[in-house]
């Protein structure tokens, strides 16, 4: 126990320690990831190792008895520290970190470890005997005192650094040779240098790298990244280089330390718009005579003249030498160096020569022109004076050296043209022997031809061809080179020199400009000088300088001297806290007040370097393309003058002139430049200046000049890879690729290469990046798609199957659903159309209004306030209390299950009521109705009452009304009796399409509402009649009556739904008829017109209430004038402001897709012949006729879906080419009609009930009108209370428009006389008259004759395809036909259709009960216009006869088809079912 | 489930959080509704969509903040990084005659990587189009609102609105994913990963 608490007593600090040691050497820099997996069994193994070390020696020195005693019972603290000092010194390969923690720890017995230590350090080699000695210590000690009283001891600070030393580490200061970095056999790589953009690196100082670096040298393992970069550390941030870079770096200790001294000392025009014409005169003296100062301080000349009897001296002297003989290889070869040498300096000097002899020719010139200028206008503006110093010359011994010169260039020449000439010699014998080595060839054939002209075999023939072919042309003989005549050659040299040199004898010129003439004082000069001097005398300048496009400081205004040199002087001391980028430096003109920009200089930027007091002043040349003229003697700027009298050779100047300047750095006390740090790159010499901008460098007029700019790119030596430099290094390649050029082709994204995130294969490929385009496209079946899986194996090829499904069936038409493939066809192409106006209406959706985003209460105007106070007095509860207007809900945060449907069933009127089953034969029915029972309320029918048929007390109907939508039904109470009255309110839930319940798709909701009327019947069907006073056995049935169809679409866009409809009812309903039995209620009822047909009052609308879709914002084109545009909208703007909500159509949009004046719709039409020859005698019932064809023309189902939002209109060809249409197309053909039948007859756009707005036509008949439903076929009286149509907006027929500018609007309360300008506004007046416009439809309609056979074929399909149905929809009962009954019902559907459905009820009703007396007999005909045969069985199914459930039940099914021109069918079903009774 | 395989087809995205308040230096009263709004590949799998706070005042003394210390938890999954939840705040707060009106909408996305993030999103309204509509809707306590909060989520026809900022609004997350390196998505950077390898505490050693 005691070694093991020995044991645990080491092993616990050294645990610590070698944990402390252990720990991961983790520095925030390393970004390796170490798995820590990897610590653990490391550490394992160094405590196990350390385990190992340490049992032995406890083994060896195992205590004894006596020593345990003392261990536990006297107080030695130092004992077991040594012992720990041991154990230390026995795990030599420990750090030394790990010691001085643990002599921290033992803080106590300092001194005797000290002792310890210090006898240890002497003899660290000897581990054993330590031991010994300290075996002995301990025994002795146990003897002795242990209080022993000692001085205090100091440790020497050498001692204490000394041990320190070996304790602990310190980390040297030097730098770290790289080899010691980089691991063996490898080189260190420089990032850099290999041209990776490395970025800057946080400012760390040297000190502190190396001390890192050395450290982490000292560990076990160096970091990769130390390999990879060496020489810092790394920043594992990245560091934005922005802005803040542009701010002199060290700005808060710095700040305003760096100062810019701007020196504007003056500037000197060069051409002014003031100068006069001796101005010009004299500045290019100036300019020439400065450029000869210039030739002659260089002097050039003189140089090359040296140079060239240097030259010929050699020459001569390698000859005079070595005699011709004498040359060896290498004097030759440097003789005919020295002589290209001379020939080159030679004409270099001559064209020095000629330079100089211009140059003093035209300053002679110049100043011969000025001389004569001044004499010509008899005044001298400037003080220029040409002297021509003479210098004599030796003329002899000029003429020698004149005649030297001659001489010697005539032998060089001649040399030289002698070289060439038998270089051409040597080349023209070489050709001559080719030539005639060619020639002999030649020959040799020829003979070898003429010689075997029989042998030679045809190949040999082909052969020589080809050899000949193979010689090719003849080449032609050389000819021999001339040799250039002597004399000529000397006679060239002579005029060259007389040209360019000197002649001998002549004194040389030396001009000298002076400005020591005389001006002429103002008062003598010419009014126009006298006005340019005062005007020079009334300008001054002055210069702005501008730091960083700021205005920094301008100078004073200085007077603009005669001489035109402004003195400035002035000296800017610019304290800058901002980077510099660039000086620029405006001067301006002032004149009075005003001051005009001259020009603008760009000061290069100095070096940090340029210091002032040494930078040298810089001259800047300016100028400014400034158009100025006078009408004194100034000559302007860019204006053609002349000097010659003439007016030849015009000159135009611009203002221009020198600025001269200085920019530097100032100098600080003691001699600190206030400079801005230079960058931190070893070549300081590129200032970081010039690395961070451009402009400042090369100004910005330098950034088009490619070439300085690539010099720029090249001298600063820009980092390619630092990605703020892309863009000019892309310029640069550009540009040192090819010439240096701008490119002349333009790419907005040139590295959109780069950023395609695939190709565009893989795009295609892939099927879910496929899934993900379609669903970003917005295509139908993958809008609002959600959840596109992330991977692509999880996207199945079904996804698509619908969508390519479509994109195949676009081809091929499908022509078994259509039975007919006229239909089909149609059908396709209204597909075409409805996708067109859907991707335009898509585009339209993502146009947004401030109202789209943004709702706002309107202002109210006055006299909505006014009415708001009135409210206030409002009572509370009224007696009558109306709707209110509900808020308004956006599409957007809508979701399934928010949205209802609220069908208020009010009451219904003229329900049909049953029949007695037992029936009478009728009164004969009314065969024939003229137009006036439609004005008149009718009165006749009731003369024909059956009342007393009826039984007493007998229920003469329970109806009940069903309202389905979207597959879910309700249905009110049953009610009794023929007006019934429910005012029940039906909830039905409505769910958009795929959950989508944006606008277009709320729009383009198809469902329809539809409302059945049914009558309950209850049969007592207690069979034992004993049981009856204890039993109710009865059988519920339902009848329909009849239905009313609202599309959604109009709910959703009139928001709501408010009025009495005519209910749908079949024109015979067996058993039922419409006569009221009544006749006691007295005689209201008898004032009430008894009408066609039953009526229901309803009252729908969505809960919450939808905003419904604006129309389509989008401006169509046209073929109009674009004046009648204007007008139309002009038109339309005023009646939407004048009277809100009253629909007012001028132009419409035709199919293709352009806006196409109304009124060219309208034209008379004629109607197929046979409609009119049906009653010849009749033109009432022939109208009807007509009116009958029109509306059996199917009304376009899917047009709904574009009601308001994108209406097109037809032509009146067209649609009949398509047989299908809405209200528009219906309404313009029936017009177009009655207007060919030479009736009076108007277009209507209003509003009707349930269709919103829609077109009616009117007509004039008789002095009355009518108003016509096209959809329906049927007419209505101006007065007729159940008219369909509300509201009237604009009547239209071919020749003008008329808006309602009535206070109403509705049919009953307005007139409609035209010509009435009060009540209707035209479109055209005399203001604005009809321009004559031509009509879009045809002249003439051509119908196809009507078709029979197929009329027959269609009949039978659609009977077999219907009784299917019905049996389909009965599957728990056997479905029996009754052959007799259906053969019957046959018989009369063609008598139905001649009398278009009217009245002939009663007859066949008592054919059939004659018939079949046995059968109780209820059912109807349907009478549908044909356009796909699934509205017919979906028409059928909405009946609910097939519903019967009497196990005795038969049915009667009939179908006809009655075909009219053009392919129009009106299709007959009539469906029966029988119920036995017996 | 695909989700404990390997190869997930979802990945998860779970946000704790909280609105922690408001700084709107002219108002009081104020309470904040939230939501989220993401894209058609995301679903939430659990938490509150959207809520609502409760009305927090201004502290005593210089405290300017309003409090609301509104917790927010909520899981995503999704498929498709497209489409990322960004929260929508807006706040609402009595006006002088006591008419609720909105006081601010802001939006911000659900910061990408996981661990700890505080968001300060500013706030802003919508201006009334003219001096007189701003007159009389202060009038009748009926300030322009955007038509849903969510609009200032999303970028499409912004540009027909005007607004004006006020005050921000400070949330904080707790993000956490799951599977999403395994989708490819590699959203943490690696200064995060080694911040979190480092985080194991250590001693320096003595220079």
């Amino acid at each position: 126990a005691e070694s093991l608490l020995q044991q645990e007593a080491l092993a616990e600090p050294a645990s610590r320690l070698q944990g402390l040691r252990d720990r991961d050497p983790l520095t925030r820099f390393d970004t390796e990831v170490r798995p820590p997996v990897r610590l653990v069994p490391e550490r394992c193994q160094r405590l196990r190792c350390r385990d190992d070390v340490a049992t032995p020696q406890v083994d060896s020195g195992l205590p004894t008895a006596e020593e345990a005693y003392n261990f536990f019972t006297f107080n030695f603290d130092p004992e077991p520290l040594e012992e720990a000092a041991e154990q230390k010194k026995e795990r030599r390969f420990v750090e030394d970190r790990g010691v001085e923690e643990e002599e921290e720890e033992g803080g106590g017995g300092g001194e005797e470890e000290a002792q310890v230590e210090d006898g240890g350090e002497g003899e660290s080699g000897s581990e054993e005997e330590d031991k010994e000695e300290d075996g002995e210590l301990f025994i002795d000690e146990t003897a002795q005192d242990f209080l022993e009283v000692k001085k205090a001891e100091y440790l020497g600070y050498h001692s204490r650094v000394q041990r320190e030393s070996e304790v602990l580490f310190t980390p040297s200061l030097r730098t770290v040779p790289t080899s010691c970095k980089v691991p063996e056999n490898m080189q260190p790589r420089y990032l850099e240098e290999e041209g990776l953009y490395v970025g800057e690196r946080p400012p760390v100082s040297l000190a502190n790298q190396n001390i890192l670096e050395n450290r982490i040298l000292q560990q076990d393992e160096v970091p990769s990244w130390l390999i990879l970069v060496p020489g810092t550390v790394r920043c594992p941030f990245p560091r934005y280089s922005g802005h803040a870079s542009r701010y002199v770096a060290g700005l808060g200790e710095t700040a305003g330390r760096c100062q810019l001294d701007v020196d504007v000392s003056g500037l000197i025009f060069s051409h002014h718009p003031l100068f006069s014409r001796e101005h010009v005169l004299g500045v290019r003296l100036v300019q020439l005579y400065d450029q000869h100062l210039n030739r002659q301080h260089r002097n050039i000349t003189g140089l090359l003249t040296d140079k060239l009897h240097g030259l010929r001296n050699a020459v001569r002297n390698i000859t005079d030498l070595h005699g011709d003989r004498g040359l060896n290889v290498v004097m030759r070869q440097r003789i005919a160096e020295y002589r290209l040498e001379v020939r080159n300096t030679r004409r270099l000097r001559d064209v020095e020569q000629e330079k100089d002899r211009t140059l003093l020719k035209s300053t002679l010139k110049v100043w011969k022109e000025m001389k004569a200028l001044r004499e010509f206008q008899r005044f001298t503006n400037t003080a220029y004076k040409l002297h021509l110093r003479k210098q004599e010359v030796n003329q002899s011994r000029d003429e020698q050296d004149f005649e030297e010169e001659i001489q010697m260039e005539l032998v060089e020449l001649q040399g030289e043209l002698e070289e060439e000439y038998q270089r051409k010699i040597s080349q023209y014998r070489q050709q001559l022997e080719e030539w005639k080595a060619w020639r002999k060839k030649q020959k040799k054939k020829k003979k070898k031809k003429k010689k075997e002209p029989n042998e030679g075999d045809k190949d040999d023939e082909d052969e020589d061809e080809q050899e000949e072919k193979d010689l090719g042309s003849e080449p032609p003989k050389p000819e021999p080179p001339e040799r250039q005549e002597l004399s000529l050659l000397e006679q060239q040299v002579r005029e060259k020199a007389a040209r360019i040199r000197r002649k001998p004898g002549e004194p040389i010129l030396v001009p000298e400009v002076t400005l020591s003439g005389n001006i002429t004082p103002n008062e003598q000069c010419p009014r126009g000088e006298f006005a340019r001097r005062e005007d020079v005398a009334r300008r001054s300048l002055f210069v702005k300088v501008l730091y960083n496009d700021k205005e920094v400081s301008r100078t004073d205004r200085r007077p603009l001297g005669a001489d035109f040199r402004v003195h400035f002087g002035q000296i800017f001391n610019l304290k800058i806290a901002n980077w510099p980028e660039s000086v620029r430096l405006q001067v301006f003109e002032a004149s009075g007040s005003s001051s005009a920009l001259l020009a603008e200089v760009f000061v290069p930027l100095p070096e940090s370097t340029v210091l002032t007091g040494s930078a040298p002043p810089q001259e800047l040349e300016f100028s400014s393309s400034q158009r100025v003229t006078f009408n004194h003697e100034g000559v302007g700027s860019d204006v053609p003058f002349s000097f010659e009298a003439d007016g030849s050779n015009k000159l135009t100047l611009l203002t221009s002139g020198k600025l001269s300047c200085c920019v530097s750095w100032a100098v600080g006390e003691n001699d600190i430049p206030l400079a801005p740090p230079t960058s931190q790159t070893p070549g300081g010499i590129h200032g970081a200046l010039r690395q961070t901008d451009a402009i400042a460098c090369i100004g910005a007029s330098g950034l088009s000049d490619m070439k300085r700019l690539s010099k720029w790119a090249a001298e600063s030596r820009l980092d390619p890879n630092d990605p703020s430099n892309v863009v000019l290094m892309q310029l640069l390649t550009v540009a040192s690729s090819g010439e240096v050029q701008v490119p002349d082709y333009f790419r907005l994204e040139q590295l959109q290469e780069e950023f395609n995130f695939v190709t565009d294969e893989e795009l295609q490929k892939s099927r879910r990046f496929r899934l993900l385009t379609l669903r970003s496209q917005e295509v139908v079946e993958f809008r609002n798609y959600k959840n596109v899986p992330a991977v692509e194996r999880e996207v199945s090829e079904k996804v698509f199957q619908d969508y390519e499904k479509r994109l195949r069936d676009g081809e091929v038409v499908d022509t078994k659903e259509h039975l007919d493939p006229h239909r089909a066809v149609v059908a396709k192409y209204l597909k075409k159309i409805r996708e067109s106006v859907m991707n335009r209406f898509l585009i339209a959706k993502h146009h947004f209004l401030l109202s789209d985003l943004v709702q706002e209460d309107e202002v109210p105007s006055i006299g909505v306030l006014g009415l708001n106070i009135f409210k206030l007095a409002e009572p509370k509860r009224p007696l009558k209390p109306r709707r209110k207007e509900r808020k308004k809900v956006t599409a957007q945060n809508l979701a399934d299950g928010n949205i209802k449907l609220l069908v208020n069933i009010i009451r219904a009127y003229d329900i049909p009521v049953r029949k007695p089953h037992p029936s009478k034969p009728a009164v004969a029915s009314k065969s024939a109705r003229s137009f006036t029972e439609a004005f008149v309320a009718a009165q006749s029918s009731q003369s024909a009452l059956h009342g007393n048929d009826w039984p007493l007390n007998q229920v003469q109907v329970r109806p009940f009304v069903e309202v389905t939508f979207q597959r879910s039904v309700r249905q009110t109470t049953t009610a009794d009796g023929p007006n019934p009255c429910w005012n029940e309110e039906l909830e039905l839930p409505f769910s958009a399409p795929n959950g989508d319940y944006s606008t277009s798709s709320l729009q383009s909701v198809k469902d329809e509402v539809f409302i059945n009327i049914f009558d309950e019947m209850t049969f007592d069907i207690t069979e034992d009649d004993r049981e009856r006073g204890s039993t109710v056995h009865t059988r519920i049935e339902k009848h329909w009556l009849g239905s009313v169809k609202i599309p959604f679409s109009t709910i959703y866009l009139q928001s709501r739904i408010d009025g009495t409809f005519k209910v749908q009812s079949p024109p015979v309903l067996l058993g039922y008829s419409k006569e009221r039995s009544l006749a006691g209620e007295g005689g209201y009822d008898s004032v009430l017109s008894l009408s066609e047909g039953s009526f229901v009052t309803l009252f729908i609308t969505i809960q919450p209430q939808l905003i419904p879709g604006e129309s389509v914002r989008e401006k169509f084109d046209s073929q109009e004038d674009e004046r009648l545009l204007h007008a139309a909208e002009a038109f339309q703007r005023d009646a939407a402001l004048r009277f809100p909500g009253r629909p007012c159509l001028t132009t419409v949009i035709d199919i293709s897709g352009k806006a196409v004046f109304i009124t060219r719709y309208v034209r008379p039409l004629s109607p197929p012949q046979e409609l009119l020859d049906a009653f010849p005698n009749s033109p009432q019932e022939a109208t009807e006729l007509v009116a009958r064809y029109v509306s059996l023309i199917p009304s376009l189902p899917d047009s709904v879906s574009f009601t308001s939002i994108c209406d097109l209109w037809s032509t009146s060809d067209q649609f009949l080419a398509l047989l299908a249409g809405d209200e528009e197309e219906h309404a313009v053909l029936l017009c177009c009609y009655f207007l060919a039948m030479g009736k009076k007859a108007w277009l209507i756009i209003g509003t009707a009930i349930p269709e919103g707005p829609t077109a009616y036509v009117l007509t004039y008949e008789q002095g009355r009108y009518l108003i016509w439903d096209p959809g329906r076929g049927q007419y209505y009286g101006q007065y007729d209370t159940f008219c369909p149509l509300q509201s009237v907006g604009c009547l239209i027929n071919a020749d003008n428009v008329w808006f309602n500018t009535q206070v109403y609007d509705a049919p009953m309360r307005m007139g409609f006389d035209v010509s009435r300008s009060k009540l209707w506004k035209p479109f055209f007046s005399r203001a604005f008259p009809n321009p004559g416009l031509s009509s879009v439809q045809p002249e003439e309609l051509v119908y196809r004759r009507v078709d029979k056979v197929a009329a027959a074929e269609l009949q039978d399909r659609i009977e077999k395809v219907l009784k299917e149905k019905i049996m389909e929809w009965r599957p728990r009962h056997p479905t029996r036909w009754n052959r007799y009954c259906t053969s019957t019902l046959r018989h009369f559907l063609p008598k139905l259709e001649q009398s278009r459905g009217r009245d002939v009820g009663d007859e066949h009703r008592l054919e059939l009960q004659s018939m079949l007396g046995d059968y109780r007999i209820s059912g109807f005909p349907l009478n549908v216009p044909f356009s796909e045969l699934q509205p017919i069985v979906e028409a059928v199914y909405s009946t609910g006869v097939h519903n019967v459930e009497v196990s005795n039940v038969e049915f009667a099914l009939a179908v006809y088809v009655h075909p009219y021109a053009s392919n129009v069918l009106s299709v007959w079903v009539y469906l029966a079912s029988l119920v036995r009774t017996r | 489930y695909a989700m404990a395989t390997n190869n997930p087809s979802v990945f998860l995205v779970m946000i704790n959080g909280q609105i922690e308040g408001a700084n709107f230096p002219e108002y009081d009263d104020l309470y904040c509704k939230y939501c989220f709004v993401y894209g058609n590949d995301w679903a939430p799998t659990s938490g509150l969509e959207e809520g609502i706070s409760q009305i927090a005042c201004r502290g005593q003394g210089t405290q300017p903040a309003l409090v609301w210390n509104f917790p927010l938890e909520i899981t995503f999954k999704s498929t498709n990084p497209f489409g990322w939840p960004q929260i929508a705040v807006s706040v609402y707060g009595p006006d002088t005659f006591g008419n609720d009106v909105v006081r601010g909408y802001g939006a911000v996305h659900v910061p990408l990587t996981p661990g700890k993030h505080v968001r300060t999103v500013p706030m802003f309204v919508p201006e009334s189009t003219s001096r007189l509509q701003k007159f009389t809707s202060w009038l009748m306590g009926r300030r322009p609102e955007f038509t849903d909060p969510k609009v200032v989520a999303q970028g499409e026809g912004r540009e027909v609105t005007r607004v004006r900022s006020q005050g921000t609004v400070t949330i904080s997350f707790n993000i956490v994913t799951k599977d999403m390196k395994k989708l490819g998505y590699d959203a943490t950077p690696s200064e995060a990963l080694s911040a979190a390898e480092a985080r194991t505490p250590s001693l320096a050693h003595p220079l």
